[in-house]
């Protein structure tokens, strides 16, 4: 059996499983807020749960954030806001990455969202809103499916 | 990656188009995703456009800032509107797999230069401080008309220095008040880097630094692996001080290089580093899966102490090497 497997050719699945992607997520901190341990709390689960996690720092502007789930590839971005300016700048993002031609990406957005925000956010085209108190386990189970449907769409 | 697709997205990425360029460089990075055959393509091409690029390596221990320093450098090479491509490395979870890459946070002044393309990457089950894509990298983005190209290393060790086998000029960062002169004579991280930096320099104790180094580096005989003697600078990236005169050093190691014909060299032996390393890997794959699989008898051996270890690999790695005939 093993013969088999070592004659076989080397671009077959062993030789292959370290060089393949994981799950990539970019995560944000969006405006004039330098409330960050929250992004990195979820930073943090992310990477223990496989992922490859981008952070991006705090204060930073939708070009800045688009522009680097762009050069990153990233599945998801994840924002995370509690400066109660979600309504303006989380619909910039999701502008910028239509005007790219990127909204296969998907958005979630975390933090002090009021419920009836977050179905407005939603309705614009944000895939997720976790407020406050959502379980890490949770976050994660949601951001690992909305990676695989963004591959889905890749191949 | 699709693979009716790649070849237009090459084309497009050639153009300059910035998504195809994104996607094209996650094609390069990733090997085991795509048609083999697709794969060599690609690669065979990009690798007949590179071979200009100067390839910048920058190590040193973790927070000696790396990754301010880089931000400063690609200022200054933007100024000349020379195109910058960074690709940094962070390391990779061994237990989940998973990795934080925090690198870009000093760079993202740089985030809505067109100019510039940060790409972050981990090590991914790899030792030396690298992973399997950053060469392969390096072919993409210089094949891609990027004209320097630097690398961020993990914040290594003492022994990851396979940053040195890659770069066309090496930068090895300092912090005062991190050890003696004990550091400087060990082994390993110490010999290599063609230039060396004493960041943070704003520090009262950066002169003792910047003295015991420049003492260790200037005794008879050490020499860079080039045949350069290293030089050491002073600087601060967060105040943005002594930056001309480090890329000033930059600079004159490039003009040595091309003059002496390392230039080229260097490219070569990082298309054989390159290519032993992903030799390598996959080996390391094929040979966990027959370890696991045919090695029972020998381990019971060791664990009951009725054979010792070193015994035991050579009988396990004889099977192996004749089940591969």
């Amino acid at each position: 059996m093993w013969e088999d497997s070592v004659q076989a050719d080397v671009g077959k699945e062993i030789a292959r499983e370290g060089l393949r992607r994981r799950y990539k997520v970019v995560v944000a901190k969006l405006g004039l807020d330098g409330h960050d341990r929250g992004a990195k709390v979820v930073a943090r689960a992310l990477r223990d749960a496989g992922f490859e996690v981008v952070y991006t720092g705090i204060r930073q502007t939708p070009e800045m954030v688009v522009n680097t789930a762009l050069q990153e590839d990233a599945d998801v971005i994840g924002i995370s806001l509690l400066s109660g300016a979600h309504m303006t700048l989380v619909p910039a993002v999701l502008k910028l990455l239509k005007e790219k031609n990127a909204e296969d990406i998907k958005v979630v957005v975390g933090g002090t969202i009021p419920p009836d925000d977050a179905e407005k956010l939603k309705q614009l085209g944000v895939a997720e809103v976790f407020p406050p108190d959502t379980p890490l386990k949770y976050i994660i189970q949601r951001i690992k499916e909305l990676a695989e449907e963004r591959r889905g769409y890749e191949k | 990656m699709k693979s009716s697709g790649i070849t237009e997205l090459y084309e497009e990425a050639l153009k300059g188009n910035s998504r195809a360029l994104s996607r094209l460089i996650t094609f390069v990075e990733f090997p085991g995703e795509s048609d083999p055959e697709i794969y060599s393509y690609i690669m065979r091409d990009l690798m007949r456009r590179s071979g200009r690029a100067h390839v910048i390596g920058v190590t040193g221990s973790p927070g000696v800032g790396k990754s301010t320093l880089i931000s400063r450098l690609i200022s200054f090479y933007r100024k000349n509107d020379e195109k910058v491509a960074v690709i940094t490395v962070d390391p990779s979870s061994p237990f989940s797999k998973g990795s934080f890459m925090g690198n870009r946070i000093r760079m993202q002044q740089h985030s809505q230069d067109p100019g510039v393309f940060i790409r972050s990457t981990a090590t991914r089950g790899v030792y030396g401080g690298l992973g399997v894509s950053v060469p392969l990298l390096i072919e993409a983005f210089d094949g891609l008309g990027f004209e320097r190209i630097i690398i961020e290393s993990v914040g290594v060790g003492q022994i990851d220095v396979d940053i040195s086998k890659v770069s066309h000029t090496l930068i090895n960062v300092f912090i005062p008040g991190a050890g003696d002169d004990i550091q400087a004579l060990k082994a390993g991280i110490m010999e290599i880097g063609d230039v060396f930096v004493v960041n943070k320099a704003d520090k009262p104790e950066a002169e003792v630094t910047y003295k015991q180094l420049y003492e260790i580096l200037n005794l008879e005989d050490i020499e860079s692996r080039s045949g350069w003697k290293p030089i050491v600078y002073k600087v601060s990236a967060v105040l943005g001080r002594g930056l001309e005169d480090l890329v000033s050093g930059i600079e004159m190691h490039r003009k040595y290089l091309i003059d002496s014909g390392r230039f080229k060299e260097i490219i070569n032996q990082r298309r054989v580093y390159s290519l032993k390393t992903i030799s390598k890997y996959i080996l390391d794959k094929y040979f966990d899966e027959f370890f696991d699989r045919n090695s029972k008898e020998v381990i019971d051996f060791v664990i009951r102490g009725e054979k010792d270890p070193y015994t035991g690999s050579i009988s396990i790695i004889r099977k192996f090497l004749e089940s591969s005939r």
